[in-house]
């Protein structure tokens, strides 16, 4: 079962990721949009980590929900690009979706991105094929439904969920980007990968953590 | 200038919220616009981070709105570019509801529906007259 300990675990490992792959993804949207989504990203997931508190005196008493709330909120107040409002209503939706619960089972966490998916989509109008992170992060959430649908493990559904999201990435590639500021470029957004994509493969890479995997070690 | 405190008894009709990915096109479209309005119209501005980069602040819109529905009854709010719209969406679903009816999106241009908006209100014009106007700035010959 995942309990608040479990989801921060997540959140340091989702910021961990970010923060080393930040130049990366800086990189890419320089190439397609404003040279900011590493620093969008990593501003916010530092703010994130300050929520958070030490593992050790942290304070897991509040539920699941309000957890994701407050980094709803925090993505929100930081992030500053599209970024911030997208994984921001992402994450509220996931609030939603946990309701009262103290602890999640696999169902839980497909169901709860699934919810992030449904806010990011709403949020930002676009779909599969829009050339921006809802195509890597709505092809992770369909394989982690149907592979816990089909009996795997979560260990072995999140990893499915991450090569799906690796590829919704790659497939962004070769598309025209119809939404966010990659649009404006037309024609010229084709042929590089769209940054959002990236950060949403990281998004279920941290997730594994869920199954026991992918932790940062302390020693 | 509309600097009444919260018991003002008396509202305008429209306010605008200008919000921009850049600090200085917000408050520069802003000062613009109240020229043209004659001090007859509130008009906020929430333009760049936090940080003054640029961007958009989620936050800093939910405050100068609430700011200008201290003054007039109805908010409209125009925007620059697509990523200033997910900021406002997202701003309106964190305001109270009874703030969140009193708000309007404009998509119309951002510079020139702005003072359209402005020197509209400023006549005393209602909401759908305001909304309208400023949308049709996007065909208004530049000479
Ligand atoms: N309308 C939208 N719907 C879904 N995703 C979007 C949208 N607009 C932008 N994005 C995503 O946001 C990413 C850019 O984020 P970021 O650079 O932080 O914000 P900004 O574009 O405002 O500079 C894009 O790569 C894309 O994945
Ligand atoms: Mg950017």
């Amino acid at each position: 079962m995942i309990d608040t300990a479990r989801l921060k675990a997540w959140l340091r490992r989702y910021a961990e990721l970010i923060h080393v792959h930040k130049d990366e993804l800086t990189a890419l949207d320089a190439t397609i949009g404003d040279a900011d989504h590493g620093t969008n990203m990593d501003r916010g997931m530092q703010a994130v980590l300050h929520i958070l508190g030490d593992e050790e005196d942290a304070n897991e008493n509040i539920r699941p929900a309000e957890l994701l709330k407050q980094v709803a909120m925090v993505l929100i107040s930081k992030v500053g690009g599209a970024s911030g409002p997208l994984y921001g209503t992402a994450f509220l939706r996931m609030a939603q979706a946990v309701g009262e619960k103290e602890q999640l089972n696999e169902e839980d966490i497909a169901q709860m991105f699934a919810a992030g998916l449904n806010g990011m989509k709403e949020r930002g109008k676009a779909d599969l094929g829009d050339k921006t992170m809802v195509d890597a992060y709505a092809r992770a959430v369909s394989a982690l439904s149907s592979s816990l649908a089909e009996g795997f493990p979560l260990k072995e559904s999140l990893a499915q969920a991450i090569s799906a999201a690796k590829e919704g990435s790659d497939q962004t590639i070769p598309l025209i980007a119809r939404k966010g500021r990659a649009s404006y470029l037309g024609e010229r957004s084709r042929g590089h990968r769209d940054p959002g994509s990236l950060s949403t493969v990281y998004l279920f890479e941290a997730a594994l953590v869920f199954a026991g995997e992918g932790e940062i070690n302390h020693a | 200038m509309l600097e009444q405190g919260m018991d003002t008894p008396f509202l305008r009709p429209v306010g605008l919220v200008l919000v921009s990915h850049s600090q200085a096109i917000a408050r520069g479209t802003r000062e613009l616009a109240e020229q043209m309005a004659g001090g007859m119209v509130p008009i906020r501005d929430a333009g760049g981070t936090l940080e003054g980069a640029i961007g958009t602040d989620t936050m800093r819109v939910i405050a100068v709105i609430q700011d200008v529905l201290k003054l007039a009854e109805v908010a409209i709010v125009l925007m620059d570019l697509g990523s200033a719209y997910l900021s406002t969406e997202t701003a309106l679903e964190m305001l109270d509801k009874s703030f969140r009816s009193r708000v309007r999106l404009s998509t119309a241009p951002f510079v020139e529906g702005a003072i359209i908006a402005a020197v509209t209100a400023s006549t005393g014009a209602s909401v759908e007259e305001v909304l309208k106007e400023a949308d049709a700035a996007r065909f208004l010959p530049k000479q």
